[in-house]
């Protein structure tokens, strides 16, 4: 671990570790880009986000590329939340699109109603995603939430998913892993952090809803995130996208690795990238460089007591999980075939 | 044209009328039949470019004519008891978002005990959330204002609550004249929002207001139901003007002028009442009635000049303000603080109670005697709820309050022989 301590942490402008060719050597069309004239900049800067969240960086690269592949045609309702919060602080707006916050738990059935204005207004052309955080999609939010799948409403659907209520001062969601510590499952006791067990898989659940498009995607992946969201909009239909954001106060990481948190979560098998097209899986990111679970757990409190000795049955229950993942969306397949 | 029909059917006829855009709602008794009806004309294509929502819950359905109003769609719901207690926290973001919806409460009791009957539970328990609230005495009306409501609440950019007892409204036929659809274009221009979700013209709605400003929005939240006191009688006026008949307004005398007791109430039960008023007048009673139709924003002033000769008021309300007493009569009272008019409350008809010209004719003239305890309960059978407080004293654990009631009412009992 480093020794340098969080304010004195080195600045770092690349990664390592990634297989990443180099952005050069890719053709045109497949470079990640940051900064062009042309980007619309819909979350813009100057909000208030902590440094390194994770859940801004996912937003602002989700929500610019549904306004490029919808020609800037797109209207968003927003959960109450971090994101939201953030901001949006009185009388200040990061927003540059059309946007709108009402509540909690019914972004979805305000996007559902936004998307029926444009239906009879005729403008169609104009697309309407919901966005929220973890809690305020698949607790509060979730009734709402599967209304919308349900009716196949023409909306795309973004969970920001940091597993906790982080703007209540992170509490314990129904997306917190097992063992995670929160201000509501504090590493007391025996068994300390969250309960193993519990909580719910929500693409899982959108899946079952059978709509034309789930996925998840995870801010270490950029390329990928805005390859999924792009895709999600040349469907119609209810659509479900689900983005891994690690938040640095939540979970008592350092700023600087927030995307090496994200990559080190999917190549653990934590957090499996997938995309189900009416139901069924249709691809999988396969693992390259596959990790042990410690080495993601290792750079975050809030599992800083699953590394202890005695609650070494949780750090086996966590890689048993990640385990889990791997075989049953087959994470490992072309790793296997390289060796 | 005139018809014989359902006050529901009456209602979802007005709202096509009226050219809604978006329609979402819940089923819920006694609502039901207004949105089912609504349902229909829009598949039909009676009403013509409207996208008819079949949402998951109440707070589904507020929630996404939140989203089309925003959006600058004309949006309706309608609900009723439990389902209005489910969308509460959007009812009350509705209105401070200022969104021009409108809403028909078909009124009901809340639970527990469940009980589909009406009183105005539901209604009251909105009653600070910042809609208008308008009440309706007949099936006539609730047509009439439900086509003032919709241009009432895009004047002032404020939701509207039509408020129409349930089943005795809702669910009864009678002759209706239901409005030509060039006479509803005349009265009710199209909706045309100041500030809408569009790409063209992007802005941030419902961002967080924190100390600095929000009494200021508050306060103008209140200001535009004062200003609302003016419209509502000018509008009603101009529906008069168009559709050749008083209704809506603030409050509607019932020969209360110069009468020495005034009755007090809401809604349909006027009916009724009118029917015993004039055989007590006939008697030689000096007593008239008075309704109050819009119920938020409270008309106090229209209320006092009303009441200025009235030595003794009467408050006839379907409602409890639980430990403290009767809700209007509280509003009543505030109206007339400067006044030496004796205020009466009378809490009755709750979840569904019968309300009997002979019961009415005997409170009264309780009251006409100055023998009203206060408040009053009207038609309560007291022999049920002493036997209720005896056992309690006898034993601080008995069992669900509302089991031992219904053994008293004979209704377990009955149950058990079957
Ligand atoms: C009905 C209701 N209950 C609770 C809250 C308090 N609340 C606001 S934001 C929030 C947590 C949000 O968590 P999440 O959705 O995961 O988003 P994050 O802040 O983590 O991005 C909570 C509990 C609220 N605003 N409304
Ligand atoms: S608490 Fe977490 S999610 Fe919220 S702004 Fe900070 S880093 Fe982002
Ligand atoms: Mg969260």
């Amino acid at each position: 671990m480093s020794q340098v301590s969080d304010s004195q942490q080195k600045v770092k402008f690349y990664q390592t570790g990634t297989f990443t060719a180099g952005n050069r050597l890719l053709d045109e069309q497949h470079r990640s880009v940051q900064a062009t004239m042309d980007r619309c900049n819909s979350l813009d800067s100057g909000h208030r986000a902590c440094q390194g969240c994770g859940e801004a960086l996912g937003a602002r690269y989700a929500i610019d590329a549904a306004m490029r592949a919808t020609g800037n045609q797109l209207i968003a309702a927003n959960a109450t939340g971090c994101l939201e919060v953030f901001t949006t602080p009185y009388p200040e707006t990061a927003w540059s699109m059309p946007w709108i916050h009402s509540l909690f738990g019914n972004a979805s059935a305000v996007a559902s109603g936004i998307a029926a204005a444009m239906k009879v207004k005729g403008r169609e052309d104009v697309r309407v995603i919901a966005q929220g955080g973890d809690g305020g999609t698949t607790d509060i939010g979730f009734g709402c939430l599967s209304g919308t799948f349900d009716r196949n409403d023409d909306v795309l659907y973004i969970c920001y998913n940091n597993q906790a209520y982080m703007n209540t001062g992170v509490q314990r969601s129904s997306a917190t892993p097992g063992a995670a510590r929160t201000a509501t499952t504090m590493p007391v006791g025996e068994n300390p952090g969250n309960v193993f067990g519990t909580g719910k898989n929500v693409p899982l659940v959108a899946m079952a809803h059978q709509i034309p498009y789930v996925a998840t995607a995870s801010v270490h992946d950029l390329h990928d995130l805005e390859y999924k969201v792009t895709r999600a909009m040349e469907v119609r239909g209810a659509r479900y996208i689900e983005i891994f954001v690690p938040c640095p106060l939540g979970w008592g990481s350092k700023p600087g690795d927030t995307v090496k948190l994200a990559r080190l979560a999917v190549e653990s098998g934590m957090y499996p990238l997938i995309e189900a097209e009416d139901g069924e899986i249709s691809g999988v990111t396969r693992i390259r460089n596959r990790v042990n679970v410690e080495e993601y757990l290792k750079l975050q409190r809030r599992f800083a007591h699953v590394l202890k000795p005695a609650n070494a049955n949780q750090l086996e229950q966590l890689q048993a999980i990640a385990d889990r993942n791997i075989k049953r969306f087959d994470l490992c397949r072309v790793e296997e075939e390289q060796l | 044209m005139l018809k014989q029909i359902e006050g529901s059917h009456a209602v979802a006829e007005a709202v096509a009328l009226c050219r809604p855009e978006v329609i979402s709602a819940y089923p819920i008794t006694p609502q039901t039949h207004i949105v089912e009806d609504l349902g229909t004309l829009v598949k039909d294509g009676t009403i013509e470019n409207c996208e008819f929502l079949l949402v998951e819950s109440e707070f589904g359905a507020l929630s996404a004519c939140i989203g089309s109003s925003a959006a600058g769609a004309r949006s309706y719901t309608a609900t009723s008891s439990q389902g209005m207690l489910f969308m509460m926290e959007a009812v009350y973001n509705a209105s401070g978002m200022g969104l021009p919806i409108v809403m028909t409460v078909g009124n009901r009791a809340i639970g527990a005990p469940i009980n589909i009957w009406n009183d105005w539970g539901d209604s009251m328990s909105a009653r600070d959330a910042g809609w208008l609230q308008l009440f309706v005495e007949s099936n006539q009306q609730a047509v009439d204002v439900h086509i003032q409501a919709f241009k009432l609440a895009e004047e002032l950019s404020l939701p509207v609550m039509v408020c129409m007892d349930g089943f005795i409204l809702t669910h009864s036929y009678s002759q209706v004249d239901i409005p030509e659809q060039s006479q509803v274009d005349e009265f009710l221009p199209a909706f045309e929002p100041r500030q809408v979700l569009d790409p063209a013209a992007p802005l941030s709605m419902g961002a967080m207001v924190g100390p600095e400003a929000f009494t200021e929005v508050r306060f103008l939240g209140h200001q535009k139901q004062l200003d609302a006191l003016d419209l509502i009688p000018q509008q009603a006026a101009e529906f008069e003007a168009i559709f050749g008949r008083d209704s809506g307004g603030l409050i509607k005398s019932f020969e209360s002028e110069g009468a020495e007791t005034v009755v007090i109430t809401l809604g349909s039960v006027i009916g009724t009442m009118k029917e015993v008023l004039a055989g007590m007048r006939d008697d030689g009673h000096s007593i008239g009635a008075l309704t109050i139709r819009s119920f938020r924003p409270f008309p106090s002033d229209a209320l006092r000049a009303a009441l200025k000769d009235a030595k003794r008021v009467i408050v006839f309300e379907k409602c409890l303000a639980v430990g403290m007493g009767g809700i209007v009569s509280m509003n009543v009272r505030m109206a007339l603080k400067d006044s030496d008019t004796l205020v009466q409350s009378v809490i009755g008809g709750l979840g569904g109670r019968p309300i009997t010209r002979a019961g009415l004719r005997r409170m009264f003239e309780k009251g006409l005697r100055d023998e009203l305890e206060e408040p009053h309960f009207h038609d309560i059978n007291m022999d049920i709820v002493n036997r209720e407080l005896e056992r309690e004293k006898q034993q601080r654990r008995s069992g669900s309050v509302a089991e031992n009631i219904l053994r008293d009412g004979g209704v377990v009992a009955a149950a058990k022989t079957i």
